[in-house]
């Protein structure tokens, strides 16, 4: 009964610190994982902040306008996502995407700084867009591997938990600061989106 | 463990307000799936998984990317590491702690944007010259703004927050350790300064009371004699 008073934030840190703790040492590309092609793309997709960075921009520009928006990206999404992924593994060669990934960086961003109040059918036309750009690049990169379908089948169902949880947390912030805060995130994302546009021009 | 009735409460406040998200989130389910409702469980959800892309890649050595934690870790303790960066991001929170709303928020919003511009400015191979004492000035004037609660208008605040940004940004931004990842290495740069920012406006809180008026004015002049003693060394 001592449990169920401890506050539930406590209870989230230490489960997230113990998760935390427990991970076994990922080796984050494809084939890597020993556990099987879906953990393979789905650690694949946590580990490459390209994507998942403009994914979770995505989430807070459709959390802050709410909970239809919400919805609408968070199957939207994954869905283009994973027809992306399936026509870029029939590519022949591997796209090149650091340019690419860092304006989606800036306009998420810039989107998510200004709260932009964007109608429903412009961000599905925007999750449609993403989710479709991504998963081709994905795609592209996995046309080698033997499982990479099963692949393409776990990298989908990281973007719809990523999407879902983090939208479903900003949809509901009630208080003025905490969405302030979102807004900042905004900023540093777009800030980074800056940065690696310029990494991209210089050729690091 | 119920916590129905201020539920019941929000509900109720819900229905009867003219404002539709709060209409949507309490009236609804916002992602239902049967009997589920994942609203309540992404809190939980979120911060696990936030914990874990956080920790997670520590133990990560394989990755295509090579070097892509350190570049985090690499890009996050750079600004830390200098005193001079230091000293004026946390005074350009504590000037917003001081001006209030919404200085202290647009202050954190816009300086890593333009932090990032000249940060890219430098990249691409503009140069900007007097980086040095821009940055010891940018100490010395954000430091005496604090000292003296200078009240600017938002633009003028914003404007001169702004200048100092692009020498901090062409300085630090560009200071990327061979074979380490790029964007990794600009994230946590850039998450860092947002953290030194944070700092000081949580440092600004204290500004309610009136010893802590002083305390925040007393914290001025001691980043202003940091940026004088910086510019001392520009100089020498």
């Amino acid at each position: 009964m001592k449990f169920r008073s401890q506050s539930p934030l406590l209870t989230c840190v230490t489960v997230a610190l113990a998760v935390a703790l427990c991970a076994a040492p990922a080796q984050a590309h494809l084939n890597s994982t020993g556990m099987g092609p879906i953990y393979d793309g789905l650690l694949h997709f946590l580990m490459s902040p390209e994507d998942l960075v403009p994914a979770l921009a995505l989430a807070l520009l459709a959390g802050l306008r709410g909970a239809d928006y919400g919805r609408r990206a968070a199957f939207t999404l994954p869905a283009t996502w994973l027809a992306g992924s399936l026509f870029g593994l029939t590519a022949a060669a591997t796209a090149e995407s650091a340019v690419l990934s860092s304006l989606w960086f800036l306009l998420l961003g810039v989107l998510v700084i200004a709260d932009a109040k964007l109608s429903l059918s412009a961000m599905t036309a925007l999750a449609a867009l993403l989710g479709f750009v991504h998963g081709y690049l994905n795609g592209t990169g996995m046309g080698q591997s033997r499982f990479a379908v099963v692949a393409v089948l776990g990298l989908t169902s990281g973007v719809f938990v990523l999407i879902v949880l983090a939208a479903a947390l900003v949809a509901q912030l009630r208080a003025h600061w905490a969405r302030i805060a979102v807004r900042v995130a905004g900023s540093w994302i777009a800030a980074s989106g800056l940065l690696m546009l310029g990494w991209s021009f210089r050729g690091s | 463990m119920t916590n129905s009735k201020p539920e019941a409460q929000n509900r109720k406040q819900a229905q009867t307000s003219n404002d539709p998200i709060l209409q949507t989130c309490f009236t609804k389910p916002v992602l239902s799936f049967g009997h589920s409702n994942l609203f309540r469980v992404s809190t939980f959800g979120f911060w696990i998984l936030v914990c874990y892309i956080l920790f997670a890649p520590a133990s990560a050595f394989a990755h295509i990317q090579n070097g892509a934690a350190a570049g985090f870790l690499t890009g996050f303790v750079h600004p830390i590491s200098g005193l001079d960066h230091v000293l004026a991001m946390v005074a350009v929170g504590l000037w917003g702690a001081q001006l209030g709303a919404p200085a202290i928020w647009v202050l954190p919003v816009a300086f890593p944007l333009v932090m990032a511009m000249g940060g890219m400015l430098g990249l691409i191979g503009v140069p900007v010259p007097g980086i040095e004492y821009g940055i010891a000035a940018s100490a010395i004037l954000l430091g005496a703004a604090v000292l003296f609660e200078v009240g600017a208008s938002l633009v003028v605040t914003a404007l001169l927050v702004g200048i100092f940004a692009i020498f901090h940004g062409h300085a630090h931004g560009t200071e990327l350790p061979p074979g380490q990842n790029a964007l990794l290495y600009s994230m946590g740069f850039v998450i860092a300064t947002g953290c030194l920012h944070a700092l000081g406006i949580g440092i600004g809180a204290v500004h309610r009371w009136t010893w802590g008026q002083k305390l925040l004015r007393a914290a001025g002049a001691v980043v202003a004699v940091g940026g004088v003693f910086f510019m001392w060394k520009a100089l020498a």
